[in-house]
């Protein structure tokens, strides 16, 4: 077969979406577009790391803004959450062993978030809008610098996102606790309390210890939404916040911007931004990370008592550390900078620490091990967060961060290195677990691409938030532009290695699409004529 | 000799590296590992050891710093702290209003910078000639925003802002306008 028909057909022929499941189809095409944002977020990051060296004259210092806006929220919402929504609205039934309470309304979650994502990104790329992530009062409502059209749209996009996640978080609680039809009433109460971690601390003053009814990685996927929840509501509540000023806007009224006070938004804000990095990936991940374990080796997890009551915990610090982001905001009182900002945030060294042993002890007691692609990625996921949630703690310091905050340092060593590495590779891992599973057996092109994608997204990854720490360290901050050539040799280095991370994810999207072909991509968005309550084929 | 950024940063920059050569050796021998035949597991001792030791680390950092970072106590106590020199700044429309062209200080005096922000938020950061930065601080419309420090090092800084404040923001840079000269 030559390279045209391969990548038409895949290169064996053995992918069929025909014979998929409308399950099997939905988590794909989470995938597939999953796998689009981060391209969407790979380019944007190229184009930053290359203006960072030299300000290209095609693009102007807006639009630079607007990509800078854009591209931590294309891949947040647009790649990673598609990837994760859609393995765990397949998995959770998969593990629980009973339908999707909803395939319909995790229908409308792939399409919210597949349109709201284009929507903002639209706003974004046309009207330059750009307050950035993080939105500090009142720049969003800052009509002098941004038009309050392209500003309403871009809200509505993200409101169409927090929608579908909306629904996503419906769909899985309802999915472990509900009956399904002709079955036996099920305890919803108590599925509940086991998912949310109740049970457990309950059994900590109980001398008759109850079961857990419900596994380890769905208790992790349950204890992740609950942060998903709360970090939507917030998102959704400043939405709508910032769009009453740009309606009043467009109408003609200048409303007081003063009437918000800017620390307290800014608390709130934080609060619910912080569910995300500091709450929902961190316990998502580490679910994720038990789940491979145990799918790698076959055997129960190590410690699992103690890991299964370290999500809790994890969950309760997530909702209690946002103050680390405000320990240069001098209004912000002492004590909130000292127990949130501070003490607070040192425990996520200890309940991320502990996952990390967890998940390595789990693999080790299974030796010898087939060095699998899902292993690889694994151990890069496990380095990605062993490397870059220090370098959180170490910023998460009211003496540190006067000289580190809104320096490459955060985005470098931290964001970075944890979301292209930690993350991203675990995600990986969960693909290629995934993968013969969804794809009923199809089989992976070439091995060797597989290889180059590891090392490359590896030594990438690091690398690119190594040398982008190093100019932070020597006072570059994160964002701005320097047009001289401050920080050249350090942005040279991080871009060489941003290329490096492109050229991983093309020999990996390479590789995907030509095991099952572009017809077999395209026929992921065909209907499935199988049941859609069944989660893989029957066996002929 | 007096302690300041650059100094915090070199030791940073030591412990973090260290750490990740030590980090990345070790995930690397356990990848090596992991194909090989062994008896021996995971005692559950180790398990407890390593956490014990990561809650030592956790709350040492912060011990360690506050009490070898000279300005951290100063700053969570900035109420009570008697200062030789008050500069009273604002900001607005994506530019800084000074007292004075250039803000002389003494070598080792305590300096107060009170900034206001009559519109966005803006961040405060003083810059050596080298670019590499002192401190800073955020600069939130409607709060007072202050900053004691004391520079020991003769020179001209820099004030830029170091938070976002919309693209017009990247041309609020004010060179060499903090000159510190020599205590008498």
């Amino acid at each position: 077969m030559n390279i045209i028909q391969a990548l038409i057909n895949g290169h064996d022929g053995s992918f069929r979406p025909k014979g998929l499941t409308p399950m099997q189809k939905l988590a794909l095409r989470f995938v597939v577009v999953g796998l689009v944002y981060f391209g969407f977020a790979v380019i944007e990051g190229m184009i930053m790391r290359i203006f960072e060296v030299k300000p290209l004259p095609m693009i102007q210092t807006k639009q630079f803004f607007a990509i800078m806006t854009a591209h931590p929220l294309v891949g947040i919402f647009g790649s990673s959450y598609s990837i994760v929504f859609g393995a765990f609205l397949f998995l959770v039934p998969f593990l629980m062993k009973k339908p999707l309470w909803s395939f319909k309304l995790a229908n409308w979650t792939f399409w919210l978030i597949t349109v709201g994502t284009f929507v903002f990104w639209g706003a974004g790329f046309v009207s330059h809008y750009a307050p950035l992530y993080t939105l500090y009062w009142p720049l969003p409502a800052d009509f002098s610098q941004f038009s309050a059209l392209g500003g309403a749209v871009f809200i509505l996009g993200i409101a169409l996102v927090m929608l579908g996640v909306s629904f996503f978080v419906v769909n899985i609680f309802k999915t472990i606790t509900y009956t399904p039809k002709g079955w036996d009433k099920q305890p919803s109460g108590a599925l509940f309390a086991s998912a949310i971690g109740w049970t457990g601390l309950r059994n900590l003053f109980r001398k008759k210890k109850e079961a857990h009814l419900v596994p380890l990685p769905v208790a992790a996927v349950a204890r992740g939404t609950v942060d998903v929840a709360f970090n939507s509501g917030i998102i959704l509540f400043t939405g709508v916040l910032i769009l009453v000023y740009m309606v009043g806007s467009l109408l003609g009224f200048d409303l007081r911007r003063t009437a918000i006070d800017a620390l307290l938004y800014k608390n709130w804000f934080w609060w619910g931004l912080d569910l995300v990095a500091d709450g929902l990936v961190l316990i998502f991940v580490a679910g994720t990370w038990y789940l491979l374990a145990t799918l790698i080796t076959g055997k129960t997890l190590f410690m699992q008592n103690i890991a299964r009551a370290a999500l809790l915990v994890e969950l309760v610090v997530s909702w209690t550390v946002w103050s680390h982001h405000l320990l240069s905001d001098q209004a912000q009182p002492a004590a909130l900078k000292v127990v949130s900002g501070e003490m607070v945030t040192a425990f996520e060294l200890i309940t991320q620490g502990l996952a990390f042993f967890v998940t390595m002890a789990t693999l080790w007691n299974a030796r010898p091990l087939k060095m699998s692609n899902e292993l690889k990625f694994l151990l890069g996921g496990l380095l990605g967060f062993a490397l870059g949630v220090p370098a959180g703690i170490i910023q998460a310091d009211v003496g540190l961060n006067r000289i580190l905050h809104n320096t490459q340092w955060v985005v470098g060593p931290h964001v970075h290195v944890a979301i292209l590495v930690g993350l991203s590779m675990t995600l990986y891992a969960a693909i290629y677990v995934l993968f013969p599973i969804l794809t009923n057996g199809a089989k992976l092109y070439s091995q060797k691409l597989a290889s180059i994608h590891f090392w490359a997204q590896l030594i990438g990854g690091i690398g690119m938030g190594a040398f982008m720490g190093m100019a932070g360290l020597k006072g570059m901050l994160r964002r701005t532009i320097y047009a001289n050539g401050e920080f050249n040799v350090y942005m040279i280095l991080a871009a060489l290695c941003g290329a490096l991370l492109a050229f991983g994810f093309l020999c990996f999207f390479i590789n995907l699409v030509m095991s099952v072909g572009v017809k077999g991509v395209l026929g992921l968005f065909g209907k499935s004529r199988l049941d859609k309550d069944a989660l893989l084929p029957a066996q002929e | 000799m007096k302690v300041d950024s650059t100094i915090v940063l070199w030791g940073q920059t030591l412990a973090y590296t260290v750490y990740c050569i030590v980090m990345i050796l070790t995930v690397g021998w356990i990848g090596w590992r992991l194909v090989k035949p062994a008896k021996a597991g995971v005692k559950p001792a180790v398990f407890f050891t390593f956490v014990g030791f990561l809650t030592v680390l956790g709350v040492s950092l912060h011990l360690i710093t506050l009490k070898t970072i000279p300005w951290v106590e100063p700053d969570l106590h900035r109420a009570s702290v008697q200062v030789d020199r008050v500069f009273e700044i604002r900001v607005a429309n994506h530019e800084f209003t000074l007292p004075e062209a250039r803000l002389v200080i003494k070598a080792g005096e305590k300096v107060r910078f009170d900034v206001a922000s009559d519109d966005l938020t803006y961040g405060f950061g003083v810059f050596r000639p080298d670019h590499t930065m002192v401190f800073q601080m955020q600069v939130i419309p409607g709060h007072k925003n202050d900053v004691i420090w004391q520079f020991h090092k003769p020179g001209l800084y820099t004030i830029r802002s170091t938070e976002y404040s919309g693209p017009a923001g990247i041309a609020m840079v004010l060179p060499d306008v903090i000159e510190v000269v020599k205590a008498n």
